[in-house]
């Protein structure tokens, strides 16, 4: 059935709008056609999520033209001008999936079971570790105050520590947590440990939680196995957290395939792309609420959510964590402190205004830097190899010694960097979203940057589940929009000194040459779609990722803003021009490179 | 989207109002359907759970968990009190014996033989529901809680921190745009909820704080003095339990900002009669707003609302004529007319696209504003 569909309606039911769209094989390939939508309904008067899914079904039919729904019946399968061949939908309304996660050792089994959930489309509330220097009596608090939607109890491998993840249940049945949606259900908790505990922690568990027992996700210290524990925190999803939301289970009943949390269904359509191109992904989808980074490095899918950096609603953490100067650094003219700290206030009040004055535009992309930064570094520090292996030894002895830190994310080996999210996605000016990615990102060698152009990441990626070809096809011609490759340096220097040569030639056989200096960025013209053969020299001590002095030949393709080429050095220091050129200066030299405001 | 949408704060001089009062866990209530309760009363009770500390037993004795029951002297469920013993070793020579002594007062939950790990459990700590708000019970829930229904004055803040508390209204300006001054909070204002004003300085909150006031409702405030009062800096706007002495509600927004004509108006018209005012503010989906209270006592009055503005989330259909409020800079607070209402988007300084309109200010100048940026106020 899955193969043979011609017309395909999407939505994705968010915290506050649901988004349909419509997707069609025109000859032989599928395109996005139309999109609708309404506020989402599952809060007070309404508290049904299908009366918004209809809105946006009805907005869809009027401006498609095709007859979808028969009163509230979707019609299929799609005949001439009328009906679907299937309707599949994402949710993250009612705040998504809340998740509490615990583990025998902080850094192995509550690390792999954090990445289950993640992966599986959750918010992590807290990780819950033997080993993370809480005592008793503050886990137990911590695991009642929270009220999450499930929790996730992992440790041991299999064979391993039996003791350590008993305790772990002990704890979580003393505390006896209340589910936060329908106060009468029993919480549901997961266990993916130690099959040898299995049975104790069933004893400890059964009669205060709805107990679900699943393979141990950490079977062995070299290997994960997050699949089962993955698969059944989205079963439980569906039947204890989706089937008390309002209105879901008359939407499930609608549905062609199972409703996806929206990052799930986002991180299916990067790995989806990944496989697709053989490439490294890292996407991002900066809400109003919280920041999702995912990222596929040789085939490995990493996600986090970043639950309190936003645009709206978590505008004022972003200052409160990343520091009021690292929000005025980045802003070329004078503004009080105290001004920008009310201003970003009454964001956070009225989460739905809009900036009007450039100078608050600026602000927000500021800020906007400041909460990708933040979120991506939270992200290299998830995505990392697995902790313990090669070392022959049991768990208890894995406390003592924590492996160092070593992330997956190797910037330099990073080929596309998507940006999705109001502030990138709606930018008045595309070179504004680049900018913002490449000072947040810091891409080294050579990275395209794109943007989501309505963000229809969710839709795709559940549609990825049953038919990958229209997924990719949509998601290449429709979704994403290339601003542009980026090159960039992989080291730092001094300032003002002389950087790098370049040479492009373009298609038409057109050369141009061009000399930069350390601390310049600069913007070439390349169209979206157009390909260029170039050439850079670093001097003697910078690096583009093939070793110092290293040159790079290169064939690249444009985007709608250009080629960029960014000496500027990593990491981005913008201090590196002091006693020279007043940061103010500098900063507007490179927005100007960028034509990225009105002057 | 089709949908316009104008967030507005509700206002009403007179409003049926019923407020749920719900026990964290099941308990007893302590009222009936019908009785007429003031804002002090208690109307629902129940324990809650004491805190659970856990002693890992057999470390401290250095035995084996199979070891541990023999090793016992309380058992599940049996009362301790502190620095009791709860297990003991028996060693041949007894200058070898280990002692482990109970941590808290109260009950022995769980033994493990697994872990050696003991649970104790603090004893119950009592919670009481009071009313809230003056009024009547209209629907009693068994062991969950009660409903009160009460006619009244409603004013919802866009801000607020610090909980619920009730107090006889002040109104301590002359006019919605003047600052509340250390020299306006007087003795007399002692356990008071003093109102006005177009921002409060640190200088004044301290004198509140010193005099014993219990609620402050004003125009706007700087983010610097919620930040002192606090002690933090506050990320996202989920408030409500903060532990100040003080509730503080905030009608117009952050800066100095004159409390719209019709609230101060309200609130001085209701001068004298005793207000609930609660600060908690959830600012995301089901978005909570701080409120004032103000109920009558006639009971007769009817609950005819006379409201204005929305609530959240729901569409205010904005008309040519209506008075608007600007909630975004430039001119932020300010206050005008809806001249005209273009339906192509337009596009602004920022070179975004947006559906704006005209708006038309007291003096007879005009401006160009996002609709995103305006709140109906009054009708």
């Amino acid at each position: 059935m899955t193969e043979n569909l011609n017309v395909i309606v999407a939505t994705d039911c968010g915290s506050t709008t649901t988004k349909a769209i419509l997707i069609e094989k025109k000859g032989d390939e599928y395109r996005q056609t139309f999109r609708g939508e309404a506020p989402t309904t599952v809060e007070a008067p309404f508290e049904d999520v299908t009366r918004g899914v209809l809105n946006a079904f009805a907005e869809l039919e009027e401006l498609s033209g095709r007859k979808i729904l028969d009163g509230e019946k979707i019609i299929t399968p799609a005949q001439g001008n009328t009906g679907v061949d299937i309707y599949i939908s994402t949710s993250s309304a009612g705040g998504g999936l809340q998740m509490m996660v615990a583990g025998v050792v902080k850094t192995m089994s509550a690390q792999s079971a954090q990445k289950a959930a993640l992966g599986a489309g959750a918010i992590v509330m807290d990780v819950i570790a033997s080993n993370d220097k809480r005592l008793p009596h503050e886990k137990i608090e911590r695991i009642r105050d929270l009220r999450p939607d499930m929790i996730l109890l992992s440790g041991g491998t299999d064979g391993g520590t039996v003791s350590h993840v008993v305790e772990l249940a002990e704890f979580i049945g003393a505390a006896n947590p209340r589910p936060r949606l329908g106060m009468t259900f029993q919480l549901p908790v997961i266990y993916a440990g130690n099959n040898d505990a299995q049975d104790r922690v069933s004893d400890v568990l059964n009669d205060k939680t709805a107990l679900r027992i699943t393979d141990n996700l950490r079977p062995l210290l070299e290997r994960e196995n997050l699949g089962p524990a993955r698969q059944e925190i989205q079963n439980l999803f569906l039947e204890h957290v989706m089937a008390h939301a309002p209105g879901y289970k008359k939407l499930m009943s609608w549905t062609g395939v199972p409703i996806m949390p929206t990052p799930s269904a986002v991180g299916e359509m990067m790995q989806a792309i990944a496989r697709k191109a053989n490439i490294n992904v890292v996407g991002v989808d900066i809400g109003g609420a919280t920041t999702d980074v995912f990222s596929v490095f040789d085939g490995v899918f990493n996600r986090t959510v970043s639950a309190n950096f936003g645009m709206s609603y978590s505008i004022s953490n972003v200052i409160a964590e990343a520091g009021i100067d690292n929000i005025t650094k980045w802003l070329p003219f004078e503004i009080e402190e105290a001004d920008i700290r009310n201003r970003i206030k009454n964001k956070m009040i009225r989460p739905t205004t809009i900036p009007q004055l450039l100078e608050d535009l600026i602000l927000e992309h500021a800020i906007a830097r400041e909460a990708l930064r933040l979120s991506f570094v939270q992200h290299k520090a998830l995505a990392v190899g697995l902790k313990g292996v090669q070392k022959l030894k049991d768990m208890s002895e894995s406390f003592d010694r924590v492996a160092e830190e070593e992330t997956l994310i190797k910037m330099n080996n990073l080929d596309l960097i998507v940006g999705s999210g109001g502030v990138l996605s709606h930018a008045p000016r595309r070179s504004q979203a680049m900018m913002m990615m490449i000072d947040a990102f810091q891409p080294q060698g050579v990275t395209m940057i794109a943007v989501d152009s309505i963000f229809m990441m969710p839709h795709l990626g559940v549609l990825s589940t049953i038919n990958e070809k229209a997924a990719t096809e949509v998601f290449e011609k429709d979704c994403l929009i290339y601003l542009g490759p980026c090159i960039s340096l992989t080291n730092s220097g001094k300032y003002g000194s002389q950087c790098l040569n370049c040479v492009i030639t373009y298609s038409d056989g057109k050369k141009l040459e061009e000399s930069l200096l350390f601390g310049d960025i600069k913007v070439f013209e390349l169209g979206e779609g157009e390909k260029a053969e170039i050439e850079v020299t670093p001097a003697r001590q910078f690096d583009l990722g093939e070793g110092k002095g290293q040159k790079i030949t290169k064939e690249v393709t444009g985007g709608v803003v250009g080629l960029v080429i960014d000496a500027r050095g990593r990491p981005l220091d913008l201090d590196g021009s002091k006693g020279k050129e007043p940061r103010g200066e500098v900063l507007s030299k490179w927005n100007t490179a960028f034509n990225a405001y009105p002057t | 989207m089709t949908h316009a949408y104008t967030p507005g704060l509700r206002l009403a001089d007179k409003l049926q109002i019923r407020k749920d009062r719900n026990l964290p866990l099941p308990g007893d209530v302590i009222v009936k359907k019908g009785d007429t309760v003031k804002s002090g009363d208690i109307v629902a009770m129940t324990n809650l759970p004491g805190k659970v500390h856990a002693v890992n037993v057999i470390n401290r004795l250095a035995i084996l968990p199979t070891d541990l029951r023999k090793n016992m002297l309380k058992k599940e469920g049996d009362s301790v009190v502190k620095d009791e013993p709860i297990a003991e070793t028996s060693p041949f020579i007894k200058m070898f014996k280990s002692i482990c002594l109970s941590p808290i007062t109260g009950i022995i939950e769980s033994i493990s033989d697994i872990t050696g790990q003991v649970l104790l459990r603090e004893p119950p700590k009592p919670v009481q529901i009071t009313a809230y708000v003056d009024g009547k019970v209209v629907e009693t829930i068994e062991n969950e809680g009660v409903v009160i229904e009460t006619n009244a004055t409603f004013i919802q803040g866009i801000f607020g921190i610090g909980g619920e508390t009730t107090g006889e209204l002040q109104i301590v300006v002359n006019s919605p745009d003047d600052i509340v001054k250390p020299e306006d909070i007087k003795e007399v204002h002692r356990g008071k909820i003093i109102a006005g004003g177009s921002i409060i300085y640190s200088d004044a909150i301290k004198k509140a704080l010193d005099t014993g006031v219990k609620g402050i409702v004003v125009g706007g405030i700087r983010d610097k003095e919620i930040n002192e009062l606090l002690g933090y800096d506050l990320g996202v706007a989920i408030t409500g339990s903060e532990d100040i002495n003080i509730t503080i509600i905030i009608t117009e927004g952050f800066g100095q900002i004159g409390m719209a004509q019709r609230t101060f108006d309200m609130l001085k018209l209701r001068e004298g009669a005793v207000a609930s005012i609660n600060g908690a503010t959830q600012i995301r989906a089901g978005v909570v707003r701080p409120e004032i209270i103000i109920p009558y006592n006639d009971e007769d009055t009817s609950g005819k609302s006379d409201e204005s503005g929305s609530a959240d989330g729901k569409s205010a259909g904005i008309s040519i004529g209506d008075q608007i409020r600007i909630i975004r800079n430039p001119n932020f607070g300010m206050l005008g007319t809806v001249k005209s209402l273009p339906s192509e988007l337009q596009t602004i300084e920022t070179e975004a696209m947006a559906r704006v309109l005209e708006v038309k200010f007291p003096d007879g100048q005009t401006s160009i504003v996002p609709r995103a940026n305006i709140e109906a106020i009054e009708k």
